[in-house]
């Protein structure tokens, strides 16, 4: 029984990650080929957005650029939420042990993310 | 700018497949190859980098955790030493100088090279030990071998030594950003005695974490270049899924092969770097 029960945290895991490659890399790839073919990133000069706002700002406005960050926002999440995932798994499976062990990792991040943010 | 592009998308494509055979990341030549040969200037390089990391890490993961080369209980406990030793990494970086910190670990990642040279005619760990806190955490596992075409039945020893060089690896990451793939490949092989594509697999689906916490920082900061960043997060996602396909495929003497030199050359890079001072 210990079998099927890995199997199936496996299996949802996979899964989980599978969703934010396909959905980042196709957001990227659009991006990027709307860059190259216009050969205008829908910002001035250099420039692109770097804010949370900014970006899903110039996602609406179908920005290359915007649409491009947001590919990359999203790879970048993927990780965190395999995480996130990985806690509710365990703890339908009743792991309890594995479900104190993921949060632990899951509040270090988060510690580490607002860390970054004040340094 | 097409042009450029589409040479940044196959040099990532070959990083990502080394990095998902080898447990890397792939940053060891993302890094130089955007520095030297496309002279990007280095903080974006390192913007990339972390993309590239991250990319390797969830690009290979879905394969290798479907085929269960992934141990996912020993990653996310070995997480707790990484992303503790990131944070330290992050507080350490204000007081101290890292150059005795490049010499140190440099030094500890020859000697870890030189002990992966004296087994590299192994293909797998032999008589080894359940230790009781694996035992209580369940680290033990089994997958299937598809180079040796047989089920694959592995303990884990020396628990406490391998949370301590995760610790270590996160400490690097967070204070130097380099080399802390070939510590997470290191803390399970040489200490843990797991099987090398477990050790790298698990490397690999570790990396992303902790990855992605400085990638959140760099992008804020602007350091993200959607440019370069773009054709480096396409072509490594691509290169990471056809690695985790090799890989599973190649021996792991195979793998250990390609995989000794690269640590000594990242080893001893670590130790020049800190004896010049950059």
């Amino acid at each position: 029984m210990d079998e099927s029960k890995i199997g199936d945290v496996e299996i949802i895991i996979s899964k989980s990650l599978r969703i934010g490659v396909i959905l980042s890399a196709v957001t990227i790839l659009v991006g990027l080929l709307m860059f190259l073919s216009s050969g205008n990133s829908g910002y001035p000069g250099n420039s692109y957005p770097t804010t949370l706002t900014a970006i899903i700002k110039g996602l609406l406005l179908l920005k290359p650029y915007g649409i491009i960050m947001t590919g990359l926002l999203i790879l970048i999440s993927t990780p965190v939420f395999r995480v996130g995932v990985s806690i509710i798994v365990f703890f339908k499976e009743k792991d309890y042990l594995y479900v104190k062990i993921t949060a632990l990792v899951f509040a270090i991040l988060l510690f580490s993310f607002m860390l970054g943010k004040v340094g | 700018m097409t042009l450029i592009a589409i040479k940044i998308l196959m040099i990532s494509i070959f990083a990502g497949m080394l990095g998902s055979i080898l447990g890397l990341g792939g940053g060891i030549i993302v890094t130089p190859a955007l520095t030297l040969l496309f002279g990007v200037d280095i903080k974006y390089a390192i913007g990339a980098s972390l993309i590239s990391v991250i990319a390797t890490s969830s690009g290979s993961a879905v394969a290798y955790i479907k085929d269960k080369i992934t141990n996912i209980r020993v990653g996310m406990f070995l997480e707790i030493g990484t992303t503790t030793g990131a944070i330290t990494g992050a507080f350490l970086g204000g007081i101290i100088t890292p150059n005795y910190l490049y010499v140190i670990f440099g030094i500890f990642l020859l000697y870890s090279a030189i002990v992966m040279l004296k087994k590299r005619h192994d293909e797998l760990p032999e008589n080894v030990p359940l230790h009781p806190i694996a035992k209580k955490l369940r680290l033990n596992g089994e997958y299937y071998d598809k180079a040796l075409q047989k089920n694959v039945v592995y303990n884990a020893d020396n628990v406490y030594g391998g949370l301590g060089v995760m610790y270590g690896a996160g400490i690097m990451s967070g204070l130097l950003g380099i080399g802390s793939g070939s510590f997470k490949v290191m803390a399970m092989d040489v200490f843990m005695k797991l099987p090398l594509k477990v050790s790298s697999a698990t490397s690999n689906f570790m990396m992303g974490v902790t990855a992605a916490a400085s990638a959140g920082v760099y992008l804020l900061r602007g350091d993200i270049d959607p440019k370069i960043a773009a054709p480096v997060a396409l072509g490594v996602l691509t290169g990471s899924t056809i690695g985790a396909r090799v890989m599973q495929n190649l021996k792991s003497k195979t793998i250990r092969k390609i995989f000794i030199p690269i640590l000594m050359y990242v080893s001893i890079q670590m130790i020049i770097k800190g004896l010049v001072g950059r």
